[in-house]
């Protein structure tokens, strides 16, 4: 990555190429605290002066995520809408990253000084309050934030199964709603009553509560997985796609038929326990856990079995317990998912865990990327942004997506982003080095 | 009493009787050469004693104890290491990871360990590297510790299957033609790092080689297998000058 030396007669391509290349060494520069402070003073500056500024440019509301859905539905405000965007985003972003790395480099050196730990709880904590502001102006945000989140927990544990250890797992729906409907069981059954009243317990307990019903939730979802790993890792050979499909459709049809939870048509009123702070909790502790495991000796015995299942017999590894184990910790942690997912919507319905959702799931691990725990944030974010923003293109949307799919399927076969370790300490780490010595090459000109 | 003693081993595949009535007695800190033509039945050997399939008839033991029969990743915990004829490496693990994972028997960190990332894991986590990187310096690949095994040079893929199997801390090992597809001169470093580890661990050795130098130069005892059956047995001498073997096997090999 040279820059451009030469001093010949400056024409439009090269002053592109040149502002293309400063654009691109300013923000290899910026650690991630700079990106998460230029979206702090977004999110701030949109709490301020983000109705005022939306009406002033003709639209009715502040747009909702990024003006995509309005310039989708009327093509007019297109211009408005971008011009929300520089504005409130775009502007604000540059200028931190201009003016405000330096300090983030040196504040990301100085917080790592300490054990790694606090420097990524500082983080958390500031891209939470992000979300927090962000959301913070309409329910429809928080709404598509929790989902978002919920989805990272369902790829990510799916992806240990699918991309690490290298099976083909279909029931993930299945155990989703597993979770859902545990979770959903135990809170209204104890602080809504109605069909399902065990005892009616005082609502100051229900936070409280709440955690115990999503691991319940979580156990029986392992409890669950233990059905199809039981059948499919007896044996070699590859009898986990059709057997944990068939689970899957076991359980909805069980929902089906079970007329205390609402049958076919589903129960509402879950309390409202999956607030953001509670959904953003429980997804950094998924990832948290997942990447250690994934990173460790232990779970580096995913990839042999599915590399070389033979060598990894040879060299002790009990592959068979390796596999149910996995599997059973993939299934929790959808169970999790699914309980917090049932409080996020406040319904839950067995039509949902059918093979749309089964498709959703796949989409999102095989679009971000197999073994990788970035891989897996983005394409849940990605796949959920993206469906949100084209929601309003309808039954275009169904079009587009899967042909983007097919694109990333012909031109990444692994997913975006395969392959990747998620090494906290280089996310957390200043970028300074990569300054210096770009300041030594870059010519005085420019 | 000897290490590895296996006892009127018999194994079919299907109507192909692969192996007929083998007998082998390894004792600590012996090389034990077996050779004989391709299809002969080697590797086979290999698979039933290590546990990937089970023999028709006969015993296993090691120790003493009946390992017949037993799930692969226990015997190679008991003690029995391998490498494999065709390479078996994992495509997307780098070769200090390789090294790593074949710790996995003595690991006791357990799932809390790997779900929490604990004190009592980084500590093991780092033993463990420290003990992988000298077995991948005695190995000579030290410098590629971080490399993926897919960019590796073929000759570093065949010393790293050796440093793999060294690191279960066997009592015996088995090399199924660790040279094959080298060059001659690979050839000569790979016995070397050989002979170098039998005598830093006073290993037992069972080596399956085409190369008759290298069988002939390194081993104690050798057997000739040919179609399932020793037909030939004894000291390197005496198996090179044998009519039988000469005939069925080394006749053109020698001349080759
Ligand atoms: N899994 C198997 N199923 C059926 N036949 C096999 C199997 N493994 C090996 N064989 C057969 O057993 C014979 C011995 O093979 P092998 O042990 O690989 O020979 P060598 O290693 O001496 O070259 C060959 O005829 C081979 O085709
Ligand atoms: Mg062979």
């Amino acid at each position: 990555m040279k820059p451009p030396i030469d001093n010949s007669t400056p024409t439009p391509r090269k002053g592109i190429r040149r502002l293309w290349h400063s654009f691109r060494q300013l923000f290899a520069q910026t650690p991630l605290l700079g990106w998460l402070f230029g979206f702090l003073l977004a999110s701030i500056l949109e709490n301020l002066i983000g109705y005022p500024l939306a009406r002033v440019l003709g639209l009715s509301k502040i747009p909702v995520l990024f003006g995509v859905d309005i310039a989708l539905k009327t093509p007019l405000l297109l211009p408005a809408t971008l011009l929300y965007d520089l504005i409130i985003y775009i502007i604000p972003l540059f200028l931190t990253v201009r003016y405000l790395t330096p300090f983030a480099n040196r504040l990301a050196a100085w917080l790592l000084r300490a054990p790694m730990w606090v420097s990524a709880l500082i983080h958390m904590a500031l891209l939470f309050l992000v979300l927090y502001l962000w959301t913070g102006i309409n329910d429809y945000r928080v709404l598509v934030a929790k989902l978002m989140m919920v989805s990272i927990i369902i790829t990510l544990s799916l992806n240990v199964v699918n991309g690490y250890m290298g099976e083909f797992s279909c029931s993930h729906p299945g155990f989703i709603a597993l979770g859902a409907y545990i979770a959903s069981i135990i809170t209204v059954g104890f602080f809504v009553g109605g069909n399902l009243k065990f005892v009616i317990l005082p609502a100051y307990l229900a936070p409280l509560v709440f955690p115990l019903a999503l691991i319940l939730g979580g156990v029986v979802a392992a409890l669950g997985a233990l059905l199809v790993a039981i059948p499919s890792f007896r044996t070699r050979g590859d009898y986990l796609a059709i057997i944990s499909l068939a689970f899957m459709f076991i359980v909805k049809s069980m929902f089906e038929n079970l007329e205390i939870l609402g049958g076919a048509r589903g129960f509402g009123d879950q309390p409202n326990l999956a607030t953001l702070p509670v959904v953003f909790i429980w997804t950094m502790l998924c990832i948290w856990i997942i990447n250690n495991f994934v990173q460790s000796t232990m779970g580096k015995a995913l990839n042999a079995v599915r590399d070389n299942e033979l060598a990894a017999d040879a060299m002790t590894v009990d592959t068979r317990k390796t596999k149910m184990v996995t599997f059973l910790f993939a299934a929790f942690w959808a169970g999790i998912a699914g309980g917090l997912l049932a409080h996020v919507i406040r319904y839950v319905n067995p039509g949902t865990f059918g093979l749309q959702k089964l498709a959703e799931v796949l989409a999102m691990v095989y679009f971000g990327g197999l073994n990788s725990v970035i891989g897996s944030i983005v394409g849940a974010i990605g796949y959920n942004l993206l469906s949100e923003m084209l929601r309003p293109l309808e039954l275009i949307k169904w079009l587009i997506i899967p042909l983007l799919l097919i694109l990333v399927m012909i031109f990444r076969p692994t997913g975006l982003i395969a392959f990747r370790e998620f090494d906290l300490h280089k996310i957390l780490q200043p970028k300074i080095p990569a300054k210096m010595e770009e300041v030594e090459n870059v010519p005085p000109s420019s | 009493m000897s290490l590895l003693q296996v006892k009127k081993m018999t194994h079919y595949f299907g109507g192909l009787r692969a192996v007929y009535n083998y007998n082998l007695d390894i004792n600590p800190g012996e090389i034990h050469g077996l050779i004989g033509p391709n299809g002969a039945g080697k590797t086979t050997i290999f698979n039933l004693i290590t546990g990937i399939y089970t023999p028709t008839e006969g015993d296993i033991l090691l120790d003493g104890k009946s390992i017949k029969g037993m799930r692969p990743h226990l015997i190679a915990a008991a003690g029995l290491a391998r490498t494999f004829q065709n390479l078996r490496l994992w495509r997307y693990m780098t070769v200090l990871e390789h090294v790593k994972l074949a710790h996995y028997s003595k690991i006791t960190y357990g799932l809390s360990g790997a779900f929490f990332n604990t004190r009592k894991r980084s500590q093991e986590e780092n033993k463990i590297t420290q003990k992988s990187m000298e077995l991948l310096k005695l190995a000579g690949i030290s410098h590629l510790a971080d490399t993926v095994v897919t960019n590796l040079p073929y000759g570093a893929q065949r010393r790293l299957e050796l440093a793999r199997a060294l690191a279960i801390e066997p009592k015996i090992l088995f090399l199924d033609e660790p040279t094959a597809g080298m060059n001659p001169e690979e050839m000569l470093q790979m016995m070397d790092i050989i002979r170098k580890v039998q005598r830093q661990f006073n290993l037992a050795i069972f080596l399956i080689e085409h190369r008759m130098r290298l069988v002939m130069e390194l081993s104690d005892r050798v057997q000739t297998l040919v179609f399932g059956e020793v037909v030939a047995e004894g000291l390197p001498e005496e198996v090179r000058n044998n009519p039988v073997v000469i005939d069925a096997y080394l006749g053109k090999e020698v001349e080759t």
